[in-house]
Formats: C-alpha cells, sequence, structure tokens
C-alpha cells in the first residue's frame, strides 16, 4: 500500500504530455464566456486534426501575447489597437470574422431612466447626469476600450468623474458580478450576460444601436517577426473560420432562443 | 525513485486509462447552471457542497484530470523545492558566512512574496521574447512548476531554517566534538529534523496547491493542458457560477486534507508514543 502511494507521487511527477500540432489562439473573455468557444473548438480540432489551445485574457493582454510571440494567432475586438498591431509588424493582416452587440446592463429600478433613451449616447449622458453607479471593467480589454469611446462619444471625461464611476479592473464576468453586488450600470457584450449565472437584480435597460455592433476579428502572428509560430495552422485555422461551415455554426448559436453572433468574414 | 516497478507501472496505467467511464453526462453538470438564476448566497453554498459531491461521485472526466494536474504540478514543485530548501535551511544554521544574516532576513521577507510578481516575473523569463523563450516553456506544467518553486522556496527554507537553528543548539556540542565535517553535521540535522522539516514541506505545499496568481499567468488556465483546480476556480468565479466554483473548492480542500493525511502517515508521526 505504501509503495502504491510512492508509486502513484512517482508517476504524477513522470507524466509528461506531449502532443504535436499545437496551435495556441488567444482570445477574449467575453468570446470565451459566449459558449461560442465550446462549439467552434471541437470542430476546429476535428476537422484540422490539431490541438488547439484557448488562452483566455483581456484583448490588451492578447495583443501582448501576440506582440511577444507567445501565441501562433489572436482573435479580438478592438479595432485600433488591432491595427496599431499590424502597423508594428506583428501580424500581416486582419480579418473580419464576424460580430456580436453590447447592451447596458442597469438596476431593473433604473433610477437614471435609460430606458427611454433612443441613442447610446443619451443613455451615458443620462447615468452621468444622474450620477447612478457605473462599474467599468478599467482593464484595457476590447470593451473596456469601446465603453471609454462611447463615454467620449458622449461628450464626457471618465477620468474625472466622482465616486460613481468604479472602474474594477477585472474581466467581464468578475466586472457582472461586482455591478450585480451593487446594483449598479456596466456596459457588456450580449454573449457574456445571457451566460451570466448571477444575474440578481440586473436586466438589460438599452440595446440595438449601431455604435454598439462588436467586431471580432482574427490575426495570426507574423512569421517573419516570429520564425517559430505554427504558420501553417494558423492559415488553415484562418480558410476555416471563413468556410460555409464556420458560418452556419456562427449564425445557428443561440442561447435561450436568442442569435448571439452575426458571420460577416468576407471570402 | 526506484522502488516497486510493477505497482509504479500498475498505477500509471491506472491513472490515465481508469477515470474514463463517466455515468454522469459531465457537460449536463457544467452546464446546469443556466438554470439558476434568483438563488441567494447560502443556496449558492449548499449546491456547492451537493455540486463537490456529485462531481466526486461520478468521477467526472474533466475533475479527475485537472485534480491530477493540480497535484501533479504542486507535488512537482514540492519536491524541487525542497531539494532547494532544506539543504540550504541547514547550511545557513550549521556555516558562519558573511551574507548568513542578510540571506536569512531576505528569506523572510521573500515569504510574503505576491505570486502575481513571481508569475509576471517567470512570463518575462520564459516569454519568446526572453532569455528563455528558445525553451518554449510558456504556457506548460513545467513554467507552473518553475514558479511555484520561486513562491514555497522562502516559506520553507525559513520555517526550516527556524527549527533548525533549535536543534543546532542542542547538537552543537556533541557534534563539534565529535569533529564531525560539516556535510555530516547537515545530514544528522536535516535527519534528527525530519519531522519540524516535514511541516515546512506542508506549508509549502498548502501555499502552492491553492495559489491562484502566478500560474494563471504563466500557465494560461489552458483547457486539457494546463487548467488546474484553483484557476478552474477562478473561471467559474469568472462566470458567475458559484456553485461550481464553491464545489471545485471544496474538492480543493478535501485534496489539500488527504494529501496532508497521507504524508503524516508515511512519516509515522502521531503515532503512540511518538508524537
Amino acid at each position: 500500500m505504501k509503495h502504491l502511494i510512492y508509486a502513484l507521487i512517482a508517476g504524477l511527477l513522470l507524466a509528461t504530455s506531449v502532443r504535436a500540432d499545437v496551435l495556441k489562439l488567444a482570445v477574449t473573455t467575453s468570446f470565451n464566456n459566449s459558449g461560442l468557444a465550446d462549439v467552434l473548438v471541437p470542430e476546429i480540432e476535428k476537422d484540422l486534426g490539431i490541438d488547439l489551445q484557448l488562452l483566455v485574457v483581456g484583448t490588451g493582454q492578447a495583443l501582448r501575447l501576440g506582440a511577444a510571440g507567445d501565441v501562433d494567432a489572436i482573435l479580438v475586438h478592438a479595432r485600433a489597437a488591432e491595427e496599431t498591431f499590424i502597423a508594428e509588424g506583428h501580424a500581416a493582416y486582419r480579418r473580419e470574422i464576424m460580430y456580436n452587440d453590447f447592451i447596458i446592463v442597469g438596476p431593473g429600478a433604473d433610477p437614471a431612466g435609460v430606458r427611454g433613451a433612443t441613442r447610446v449616447e443619451d443613455a451615458f449622458r443620462q447615468i452621468a447626469a444622474a450620477g447612478a453607479d457605473f462599474v467599468s471593467r478599467g482593464d484595457d480589454s476590447g470593451t473596456h476600450k469601446k465603453e471609454l469611446s462611447l463615454w467620449v462619444r458622449a461628450g464626457e471625461r471618465p477620468d474625472a468623474f466622482s465616486s460613481w464611476y468604479r472602474a474594477v479592473g477585472a474581466g467581464m464576468g468578475a466586472a457582472l458580478n461586482t455591478a450585480a453586488a451593487l446594483d449598479a450600470y456596466i456596459l457588456a457584450d450580449r454573449a457574456s450576460w445571457l451566460n451570466f449565472g448571477n444575474q440578481q437584480g440586473l436586466s438589460i435597460v438599452f440595446e440595438g444601436d449601431k455604435a454598439l455592433f462588436n467586431q471580432y476579428s482574427y490575426l495570426p502572428v507574423s512569421a517573419v517577426k516570429h520564425p517559430h509560430v505554427q504558420k501553417d495552422l494558423a492559415h488553415a485555422l484562418d480558410a476555416w473560420l471563413i468556410s460555409a461551415k464556420a458560418e452556419e455554426l456562427i449564425d445557428g448559436y443561440q442561447i435561450e432562443g436568442k442569435t448571439l453572433f452575426v458571420f460577416n468574414a468576407v471570402r | 525513485m526506484c522502488f516497486a516497478s510493477k505497482e509504479m507501472i500498475y498505477t500509471s496505467v491506472l491513472l490515465y486509462c481508469a477515470p474514463r467511464p463517466c455515468a454522469f453526462d459531465q457537460q449536463a453538470i457544467f452546464r446546469s447552471r443556466r438554470n439558476k438564476r434568483d438563488d441567494d448566497a447560502m443556496t449558492d453554498l449548499w449546491d456547492g457542497i451537493l455540486r463537490a459531491f456529485w462531481l466526486v461521485a461520478s468521477l467526472d472526466r474533466d475533475l479527475v484530470e485537472i485534480t491530477l494536474r493540480s497535484l501533479q504540478v504542486t507535488l512537482s514543485a514540492l519536491v524541487l523545492a525542497c531539494l532547494i530548501a532544506l539543504p540550504l535551511a541547514a547550511v545557513l544554521v550549521v556555516r558562519r558566512f558573511r551574507l548568513r544574516r542578510a540571506t536569512i532576513a531576505v528569506l523572510n521577507a521573500l515569504m510574503g512574496l505576491p505570486p502575481v510578481v513571481v508569475g509576471l516575473i517567470v512570463y518575462v523569463l520564459l516569454s519568446r521574447s526572453g532569455p528563455f523563450g528558445v525553451l518554449g516553456l510558456l504556457f506548460t506544467p513545467t513554467a507552473m512548476i518553475i514558479a511555484q518553486v520561486v513562491i514555497i522556496v522562502p516559506l520553507i527554507a525559513s520555517i526550516a531554517h527556524q527549527s533548525l537553528r533549535e536543534l543546532w543548539s542542542d547538537y552543537h556540542d556533541l557534534l563539534i566534538s565529535l569533529n564531525a565535517t560539516p556535510f555530516q553535521r547537515i545530514t544528522t540535522l536535516l535527519w534528527d529534523g525530519r519531522r519540524a522539516l516535514l511541516t515546512a514541506a506542508l506549508a509549502g505545499f498548502g501555499r502552492a496547491i491553492g495559489e491562484v496568481g502566478a500560474i494563471m499567468v504563466v500557465g494560461g488556465n489552458i483547457d486539457h493542458a494546463t487548467r488546474v483546480l484553483t484557476t478552474a476556480i477562478a473561471l467559474e468565479t469568472g462566470r458567475g457560477d458559484f456553485s461550481l466554483a464553491l464545489g471545485l473548492g471544496f474538492v480543493l480542500i478535501a485534496l489539500a486534507v488527504a494529501v496532508n493525511l497521507c504524508i503524516h502517515w508515511l512519516g509515522q508521526t502521531e503515532r503512540g508514543g511518538r508524537w
């Protein structure tokens, strides 16, 4: 028995798994939380015969990992940052794959009266004017960048806000947990919201404005800059992501009867 | 480790083939969160206990996998850290050298090292753009082991040093009068102080098995590659599925208790006449 335990420990220590054809893809938390990854990854692994490893991080960190050559490709949603990424030579091109949309989630009582707003700028202005609690991601993610750009559109300056504006510096899920606990407003992507299990008193208070569309792009890391990246696998994945099968899976993905993503890749 | 080769092969086979049959659909267990919306916090706690029970009872495949990986990473880190820290502690007790006090002070201070900082440092070193990038170790269990070794070496060395110092004050005159060589002094101290050193090792194990900051950064929490219990708990918390997160947490606590009991039993401590 004692030997068995020693053997168990030894077995654990010696165990190493070596697998060929591993593709490391950095994706955003919002994409992973949507549950679409659970649908796409098994199909990709089956069709391409590769081991697709997802690193779930914020857009800021995903871009950093790509720039350092620690991943083979990234799937993110922050256009301006992506263009800088390409300009710096970390990737040759960006491929637009699909979009989903952002929503404003807030307390059911809606103290700032956001439900009556027609445009997203008005909604943001009303929250600022009412000084209602607002949770910001504050983590330099794609969602955070989107939120900041919307404040600018609304003619507000987030750095001048007082204590009602709470930058939590956390991922989508953690920020939603905070908003639920504070009964605060928050900008979230629809997929994360529908998949979020701790909604408490929150509900969607604003949606549908075109300015809230959220474009996802795929960027294979430059093999010129980082010769060790899995260039061929990254291109195979690129081809798969714009295939008819991917379109069908992405457009067909629903949560509670709601379509989350719209495929819009140009073949 | 050269003992029990037959049993070892058997166990290895058992470990990697056996935990496959699962009577309960693990996807159903992991997905059931969608039905739950308005439950309060105490319900989460109770649900967590139930989820933990079902996950264990059904030998859930994902659970077995991440639990074994947690053990693999932490036990490897513990063995390596002990190989570094225990001799270091003994040397600090037996030898008098110039930077001894400074070394002890630094070791004590590093006990409180924030894991995220260790993770970032190891990340920068192992990154493809860093000095050890060519090894391609980032986002592998090896990187997680390296980070955990860095975190627990100061802790184990400090605790071990404390207890060995007291032992040394008892043994000093005897060992000097026997004209024991420094190597003999160190080995004698390590052997006779083994029970106290076990405590030091267990403290290190405790810190490593529950650690999430560093392994999240250097491991990346990749499903089927570097996901362990603590990073899975962080992930499920982020998804707002508190009951599954708590369930995994209870499994982690049970695992820590089981490993501690196992080590005590192997070390023959807490027995009649010897406690």
